[in-house]
């Protein structure tokens, strides 16, 4: 929160916390600045839009999402926009729901499973393309494409490949001679496969910000060590893996926030089944909201609301760590 | 650094990077296999037969689908553009009382999960009479865009040396004239990442296409493909067809804007 503490009058930090250009404005280039067209009046017209806007559509949207879950909402409260209300009824009928446990621990290993390799396997390419080879800068400029592809692209591309009876993926395990797997069908392999795809999907964001955080590492680094006789693997543990500690902390804590809100992907490929084979608080909350003929929007909310506690405690620590990374 | 010994690893960077594309590779072979032979096991894992047929399915079932994105796409980046880069500037050059606050706001408004979003959005745009319309569908999915947007153009801003800005002062310039003529001209790289990054969530966008437009006249392709899987599940060479169709505006992108795309995912993250 010293965000929020910072006086603004401070010429060197005035409202542009963050931007790591800020940096610091020596004080003779702070006194040179513009001197204010009318002050703060011009600066806030300025930023009205954007004010206005996230009031209206982001603080409007959450404000009525939690009224939502303390009401009961039925079709009927859509007709003549009156719903009871509940308390906390909907968030206890939720936490004792049969679905409650299943969607905790499928959202924890679905999040915690897909960060781990999105990461490492991030991370070790990002290593492996950071030495100059003869197309080293236009193979990394293909491994953006999963990245950039609409999500239900790629998440109907994994379900054809996944297929039982038909995807290549199973081809290919049989022609090994195994067994074919009913990937998105049982449940045992639901969630292995959403996650599989989740984390092809995350590898490019990972490789791109560890090879910047690479970038920053001075390369005389690598030259001292070097010259200390230091091996591949020794440099590598020893002074990259700790150089890159900030950078990765960011890395991690965005994936997670990311990784919490994931939906299209399971959507398309699971529904989230085979029953709560592969639910996660996400889909629990849009299936309920969305998913069936009679949309149960209290309880949709209930559950979407606890999601956003979750990802609002990774939120303040990603910002907390940011700062300190920007301001060292 | 080069040196002749490094063939190898460009050989490993290949054999990575093929592995990484395959399923890219397999929606566009899947895309032109015979439907027929879609069942086939082991399936053919190169187009020996190739057929057009899935092509043209999309030009005639799913034109307008993609018109309604591209429409979306565009009214988003128009948004995104006129809300974000006026504050962008202020927070940048003018120091504003509360720009740290907002700076804070913006991060975590990045972080709330769609399907909240959309549920609270379902509640006003249909007191407000907007589900199933693109206005609306503009207006929700610009909330993809406009946190990043303000925060690139932030930290872009930022950089533009001072002593421009009180230049076109003493020249007796508007404060809006400076942004218009000076900083945004400057700021041409940024104006591109943002559109670029507006344009294809919009495009991408499912969660909210799928809450509030599910009945609308006009929808997007990617309703136009879940449908598809829905309604067909053994159509899937039109499926895919589709697939790569509304893939072209991710590959247009990174062919002519790779450097803008790195640029925004760093800036994005750390900002640096």
């Amino acid at each position: 929160m010293t965000a929020l503490q910072t006086t603004p009058g401070l010429p060197a930090r005035g409202g542009r916390g963050g931007a790591a250009s800020t940096g610091a404005v020596p004080p003779a280039a702070a006194a040179r600045r513009p001197r204010r067209w009318r002050g703060q009046l011009t600066a806030w017209a300025f930023i009205a839009p954007v004010v206005i806007y996230l009031v209206l559509f982001y603080a409007y949207p959450l404000y009525r999402n939690i009224d939502l879950s303390l009401r009961a909402y039925t079709l009927r409260s859509f007709i003549d926009g009156t719903a009871p209300f509940v308390g906390l009824q909907n968030y206890f009928d939720v936490i004792q729901s049969s679905t409650f446990t299943p969607a905790l621990i499928n959202t924890a290993v679905f999040t915690g499973v897909s960060i781990l390799f999105q990461f490492s396997i991030g991370m070790a390419l990002a290593v492996f393309f950071f030495r100059n080879f003869r197309l080293a800068a236009t193979l990394r400029a293909l491994f953006l494409v999963p990245w950039l592809l609409p999500l239900l692209v790629s998440a109907s591309v994994w379900a054809w490949m996944l297929n039982s009876e038909s995807g290549v993926v199973n081809a290919v395990i049989e022609g090994l001679g195994l067994h074919q797997i009913n990937w998105l069908t049982s449940p045992q392999w639901a969630l292995v496969s959403v996650i599989i795809a989740n984390i092809w999907i995350g590898i490019p964001f990972n490789l791109v910000i560890m090879y910047s955080g690479l970038q920053g590492i001075p390369g005389d680094l690598y030259e001292a060590a070097a010259l200390d006789g230091a091996n591949g693997w020794q440099t590598f543990w020893r002074v990259t893996f700790p150089l890159l500690r900030p950078v990765s902390a960011i890395t991690i804590l965005l994936g997670l926030v990311y990784t919490l809100k994931v939906f299209d992907i399971i959507w398309i490929m699971t529904q989230g089944g085979p029953v709560n084979a592969s639910t996660t608080f996400a889909i629990w909350s849009y299936r309920l909201g969305f998913g069936g003929e009679s949309p149960q929007l209290s309880p949709a909310a209930a559950v979407g609301n606890l999601l956003i506690v979750v990802a609002f405690i990774f939120g303040l620590v990603y910002i907390r760590v940011q700062q300190r990374v920007v301001r060292s | 650094m080069r040196n002749p010994r490094s063939w190898w690893k460009t050989a490993v960077g290949i054999l990575l990077t093929g592995a990484m594309l395959f399923p890219i590779y397999w929606m566009i072979n899947v895309s032109l296999t015979q439907p027929n032979e879609l069942r086939k096991d082991p399936p053919n894992f190169f187009p020996v037969n190739p057929t057009f047929d899935g092509y043209s399915k999309v030009v005639g079932e799913q034109l307008p689908y993609l018109g309604t994105s591209l429409l979306v796409g565009l009214g988003t980046v128009l948004l995104t553009l006129a809300v974000s880069a006026p504050a962008a500037f202020a927070l940048a050059k003018l120091r504003p009382r509360g720009g740290t606050a907002l700076n804070f706001i913006l991060l975590i408004a990045q972080m709330i999960p769609g399907i909240i979003m959309a549920m609270g959005f379902y509640l006003i745009f249909n007191s407000w009479g907007v589900l199933n319309t693109i206005p609306g569908l503009i207006l929700a999915d610009s909330t993809l865009a406009v946190p990043f947007a303000v925060l690139i153009f932030t930290a872009f801003m930022s950089g533009i040396p001072d002593e421009l800005v009180s230049a076109a002062r003493i020249d007796g310039a508007s404060a809006w004239r400076t942004f218009r003529s000076i900083v945004l001209p400057i700021s041409r790289n940024s104006v591109v990442t943002v559109s670029l990054f507006a344009f294809l969530w919009a495009w991408s966008d499912f969660i909210f296409a799928s809450t509030l437009n599910r009945g609308g006249d006009l929808q997007p392709i990617t309703i136009g493909i879940y449908r598809y899987i829905g309604n067909n599940t053994q159509d899937w060479n039109a499926i895919m067809a589709t697939a790569v169709v509304a893939s072209i505006p991710a590959a247009v992108l990174l062919v002519i804007a790779q450097r803008y795309v790195a640029a925004g995912v760093t800036a994005g993250a750390v900002k640096d």
